[in-house]
């Protein structure tokens, strides 16, 4: 089927198949940051924003997107640097994998929460699995992100 | 691998309902966060996103949830926050992630009726009716007791009384499954009792709910609520375990209603 | 120094972090066939059999494999130097399935849904036998995992496959019995470590091609390229000059993709088919049909006097290597080469056991490699060991551990040439509040906290077998290349390696490309696991990157007209008294000009000992005493890795390697039912930890100063992992007085602990 959906700012139309999940819908357009580590939905790497929320898109099914903004961490980029130059300085993106993913869940929070506590942020990015590095350097980094804004 | 041959998204619910029980192998679609899971194959795939039953809304009596409203929805919604001591928002808001409550719609999570659910045993604890497109309105531990039918439920309504409730989980990992749930709520001298993830669905324990009722303490209506309900055991832990772990949590939900003024 | 000690940011870290595409998945080309594998419903059968004519006709397959389309040529998958200790005892496709998930057939399709459909068009038959499930039943078992005649080791590993005995293993020095019947207390225990996944975020993938050439090419996420590479020559009859193996970013390894779990059907298909094709593990099939950390039950006694002196301890072990050997028997060996040095002041010890096969999946290398097993069962006895002799834990160990120039028993005269474990027991104590909080405190409602402990030795490298290569190249430009075959997964090695270089070429690590783990460009690696990279490899880049800054000291006197004692090296000039060359000026006249000679600086490093890192690591914990529920509060690690060569990335890889360890300790557990069946297929049963559950960790390192190390560093990924366990189960034991022999810890078996 045909979806007409905005990806990124960009209005666009999708070909997919009804039993097709968004996660290889947009990875299957180009948008190869989406990753996906689970396939029972609780990892949180192929989180991504539908109409700003952060949603999987691995249990999203991709009809669900027809008249919805999808946004990917291609598509803001510049914000995401912004965190990733945080994340990096610490050493806490280290395999990467999961990153985007954090970092669309990150970027959410900032827009979502104001002012969040360390107990707010930690209960906010729960769902975003990490194997690598322990969660404390990812904590520091969104520590020191909204601190210095 | 899932499987849709034929996916449709109804303008009304009648259509919806028609498309339901006219062909073979049709499923309503919710959150979908479980169907990637297995490997179905749905002949027809009904979305009710067009139905407008995405909301949470309150008026006088009533907090009414529509079927589509999700977990993060629960979790956010001021109404639900205040009212309850917050029993609903408590309920869901350990599970997995933002990213999966997004997703998770309330509609699905109570017709599956999932052993798991944290969300059902907190809303048995409250005056809580469901609608059903086919099988009309009725309290939800009515519909707990009832078997699986084609139908749509539609929306979730709980009553205003003024109940003060605690929900109470424990779990392995704190984003794990329950290994059991309970929560317990009183109106006046009207108390509820109910124990989830045994690790089959939640139910109201009705002599530890009347032994509260009748003023009997804390502990042994506790008790009660553990001699009265089976539990069994799977991965996350043994009957024994739970059984133990049933009179914990009822204790700990119950004291904290009476600690409520 | 400038680079070594510095916290720089990883080379690659931006990018990977930002989502540009980069790893395995996202580099296959459009139009590669899709590979989908049958898989035994049995945990023990014999393919009586199998019809494949359904699925081959079915329009989009492009072949449908089984073991009558395999060379006849036994191989082991273990990410090991050749020869490997482990057995070669799989085929690529066998008539025996030896685990509910082993291999049957091998689909290749244009598309996925062609493939899973194809998948239910084969037809087997199976002779199903009587599987062996239990570890502890193997060796008496009626039925034999592998009858077959051909299985070959390539060492005397003592395997006795009648039995189900995969290999056994013996170290003894002194008389372990005469010795503890002298002792004052002797603690005795079984201890029983489960089998735990590697999880790493990205599941196994590869994709292969043949190149230009006619040569076989396959990506992979994978920590061992060479091994790889030797594995597909052997097993597809493909001469070795004709594979190519190449390693993009990998998602997370921890020992998991030392094996090799996908590559060979990816390449298979290839060599069948001539066509591109690619494998991708669902989270189900990296769960279920790959490879996890050995379960052990480990039996130790531990014998001492009455101040505390450790006089013996011997530890009797047994291994699950489930259905085939891969590093069967160096995983079980770790268990004692790692505890029997701890403690040093000791007559006699033991570590001895077998290793067995079972009909579940096989275990592999996991972060820790036998390590993590025999420090929780050793950590466990020697805490019990402390309330015996009612002496306190952190003493009785600053009593017994082995020192800075000491050596021991299985040492054979060597000494130990790098340790601040002392201090790091110390510092661990301070920064835990030992003496205010051990060993308890009883909080209100019901709640108690306490906390416990453990130390822990690692290696680093595998002592006269990793060699490394590495080569530094000075480009035209006046840049330089690094080239290295060890394998980056996200611990930041290439980083650090560029630091090496740069600190001895006294540049910085902006003006050095890595390039990594191409088997045609990279130098030889055996790859990154076995805590090598930074203390092998690394002192391969210290010595090419010496090697080549000779030669740029050299050549730079050639052209100034002086002798190489009359110049000096910056970095940026070669400067004699009274001229001077730009090192940029050198590269291009050495390169594109007179000079005739680019510049290349190589070197090979193996090590004769694998120093051991240290870590003392301290928990403390609030116990639930009507659930049993442990809530991990506080853990305090305090590493001694020798020379910290970058103190962001070493701090991560602790706190990562603690966090796993607190997996291990509190949450995760593979686990079968009866007959064989996974029954934790996917992250809603195996739980790792998630970011509520860890509590606060702080790293505190007490550097020390390997001379064998590169700038003085030793390991560090491997041995971050260890201590958790042995310290949470002390911590509850001294919360509620529960003994937990079993891992992991939950709160079902701590409640019925106190409820006893």
């Amino acid at each position: 089927m045909q979806i007409e959906t905005t990806i990124n700012n960009k209005k666009v139309t999708l070909e997919a198949a009804n039993d097709e999940f968004l996660a290889d819908t947009l990875r299957n357009y180009g948008l190869l940051s989406i990753r996906q580590g689970c396939d029972t939905s609780c990892c949180g790497l192929c989180t991504v924003w539908i109409d700003g929320k952060p949603t999987l898109s691995c249990s999203t099914l991709a009809f669900r997107a027809q008249g919805r903004s999808i946004t990917t961490i291609e598509g803001v980029q510049q914000e995401a640097k912004k965190f990733a130059e945080v994340l990096v300085a610490e050493g806490a993106e280290q395999c990467g994998f999961c990153s985007p993913g954090f970092i669309m869940t990150v970027l959410a929070m900032k827009n979502e929460l104001n002012h969040p506590t360390e107990e707010e942020i930690v209960h906010y990015l729960t769902g975003n699995l990490c194997r690598c590095t322990g969660y404390m350097g990812q904590l520091r980094a969104v520590k020191k992100y909204l601190e210095v804004k | 691998m899932l499987k849709i041959l034929d996916l449709v998204q109804p303008e009304s619910i009648d259509e919806a309902y028609k498309v339901l029980t006219e062909s073979h192998k049709s499923a309503v679609l919710g959150g979908c966060a479980f169907l990637r899971m297995g490997s179905k194959t749905i002949n027809t795939a009904i979305d009710l996103s067009k139905l407008d039953l995405n909301y949470i809304r309150e008026d006088n009596d009533y907090i009414e949830i529509g079927a589509m409203a999700t977990f993060r929805d629960i979790e956010t919604h001021p109404a639900l926050k205040e009212h309850f001591n917050g029993v609903l928002p408590k309920s869901v808001n350990n599970i997995i992630g933002v990213q999966f409550r997004n997703v998770v719609t309330v509609g699905a999570s109570v017709f599956s009726k999932y052993g798991f659910s944290d969300l059902i045993t907190a809303l048995l604890a409250l005056d809580t009716e469901v609608e059903l497109y086919k099988g009309g309105r009725m309290p939800l531990a009515q519909f707990m007791e009832e078997s699986l039918q084609k139908d749509i439920l539609t929306k979730v309504f709980i009553k205003k009384t003024g109940r003060i409730a605690s929900y109470q989980s424990l779990r392995n990992s704190s984003s794990d499954f329950p290994i059991l749930n309970a929560a317990v709520s009183k109106l006046d001298n009207n108390w509820l009792v109910v124990v989830g993830a045994r690790p089959t669905r939640a139910v109201i324990a009705t002599n530890a709910s009347e032994k509260l009722s009748n003023g009997e303490d804390i502990s042994n209506s506790a008790k009660a609520a553990a001699e009265e309900l089976s539990f069994a055991g799977n991965l996350r832990g043994s009957a024994e375990y739970r059984k133990a772990m049933c009179e914990v949590l009822v204790k700990r939900a119950a004291t904290e209603v009476m600690q409520c003024r | 120094m400038k680079q070594v000690g510095k916290g720089i940011a990883k080379i690659d870290g931006m990018d990977i972090a930002t989502g540009r595409p980069v790893y395995t998945e996202d580099m296959i080309p459009p139009n590669t066939l899709v590979i989908k594998i049958l898989r035994s419903p049995h945990a023990f059968a014999k393919i009586k059999s199998i019809d494949t004519a359904e699925a081959e006709n079915l329009d989009g397959v492009e072949c449908v494999l089984t073991y009558k389309d395999v060379p006849n040529i036994r191989f082991t998958l273990a990410g090991q130097s050749y020869p490997e200790p482990s057995p070669y005892d799989r085929l690529i496709l066998d008539e025996i399935v030896r685990y509910k998930g082993d291999e049957v057939a091998v689909i290749a399709a244009t598309d996925e849904k062609t493939a899973a459909l194809a998948i239910d068009l084969i037809n087997v038959e199976y002779e199903v036998y009587e599987p062996v499930i239990d570890f502890e039943e193997a060796d008496s078992h009626q039925s034999t995992v592998h009858p077959e005649n051909d299985l070959h080791c390539n060492f005397d590993i003592g395997m006795k496959k009648e039995n189900n005995i995969a290999c056994t293993h013996k170290v003894q020095v002194g008389d372990i019995e005469e010795e503890l019947k002298k002792c004052d207390v002797v603690v005795e225990e079984t201890y029983y470590t489960q089998a735990q996944a590697q999880a790493m975020m990205e599941t196994y993938r590869a994709y292969s091609y043949f190149d230009h050439t006619g040569r076989l090419v396959v990506v992979s996420s994978t920590q061992i390229p060479f091994h790889i590479k030797r594995q597909l020559a052997r097993s597809l009859e493909i001469p070795s000059s004709k594979i190519r193996v190449i390693k993009p970013r990998i998602g997370g390894g921890f020992g998991g993709k030392q094996t090799g779990a996908v590559e060979i059907f990816a390449a298979l298909v290839t060599q069948k088919t001539g066509k591109p094709a690619k494998i991708v593990y669902s989270r189900k099939e990296t769960f279920t049909c790959t490879n996890s950390r050995h379960a052990m039950r480990l039996k130790v006694r531990l014998g001492a006097d009455k101040e505390g002196n450790i006089k013996a301890y011997d530890i009797q072990g047994l291994s699950d290597t489930g259905a085939y050997g891969e590093h069967a028997p160096t995983v079980f060996s770790v268990a004692g080469e790692k505890t029997l040095p701890l403690y040093n002041k000791t007559n006699a010890v033991r570590f001895m056991g077998n290793v067995v096969y079972t009909n579940k999946m096989p275990a592999g290398a996991l972060r820790g490699y036998g390590a993590t097993q025999g420090t929780f069962a050793l950590e466990s006895a020697v805490n019990k060991l402390a309330k015996k002799l009612n002496m306190d834990p952190a003493e009785i160990r600053l009593k017994n551990i082995i020192n800075e120039g000491e050596t021991c028993l299985t040492y054979n005269g060597k000494l130990l040439g790098s340790s601040t474990l002392r201090q790091c027991i110390e510092k661990g104590k301070e920064l835990i509040n030992w003496n205010e909080k051990y060993p308890q405190k009883e909080l209100s409602n019901n709640k108690v906290r306490a906390v416990g402990m453990a130390v822990t030795m690692q290696g680093s490298g595998i002592a006269g077998i990793d060699t490394a290569s590495a080569g530094v190249r000075l480009n035209d430009d006046g840049n330089f290349t690094l080239l290295i075959g060890s394998t980056d997964m996200g611990t930041g090695s290439d980083t650090i390696l560029a630091q090496m270089a740069a600190e001895v070429l006294e540049t910085s690590i902006d003006n050095i490309t890595v390039n990594a783990a191409d088997t045609d460009v990279s130098p030889y690696d055996p790859g990154s696991y076995a805590s090598s990279t930074t203390y092998v490899t690394g002192m391969a880049v210290v010595k090419a990157a010496e090697d080549l800054k000779k030669k740029i000291i050299k050549c730079g006197a050639h052209l100034l007209e002086v002798s190489p004692q009359e110049v000096e090296f910056d970095g940026k000039n070669i400067s004699a008294t009274n001229n001077t060359i730009t090192l940029k000026k050198l590269a291009e006249l050495m390169v594109l000009g007179i000079g005739k000679q680019q510049l290349v600086g190589n070197a090979t490093h193996g090590s004769d000992v694998s120093p051991p890192p240290f870590v003392a690591g301290f928990a403390e914990v609030e116990v639930d005493k009507e659930t049993g529920k442990v809530d991990l509060i506080d853990y305090v690690a305090v590493v001694d890795c020798g020379t910290v060569i970058n103190p962001k990335l070493a701090r991560i890889q602790v706190e990562g390697g603690i966090v796993q360890g607190i997996g291990l300790a509190l949450y995760e557990d593979v686990k079968y039912g009866k007959k064989g069946g996974l029954q934790t297929n996917s992250f809603m049963t195996y739980k790792i930890p998630c970011r509520k559950d860890i509590g606060n960790i702080r790293v505190h390192f007490e550097e020390s100063y390997e001379p064998t190390g590169p700038f003085g560093a030793k390991s560090i990924g491997e041995v971050v992992i260890n201590t958790p366990a042995p310290a949470i189960a002390h911590a509850v034991y001294n919360a509620v007085g529960v003994t937990i022999k079993s891992l992991p810890i939950t709160p079902e078996k701590v409640f019925m602990g106190i409820n006893k």
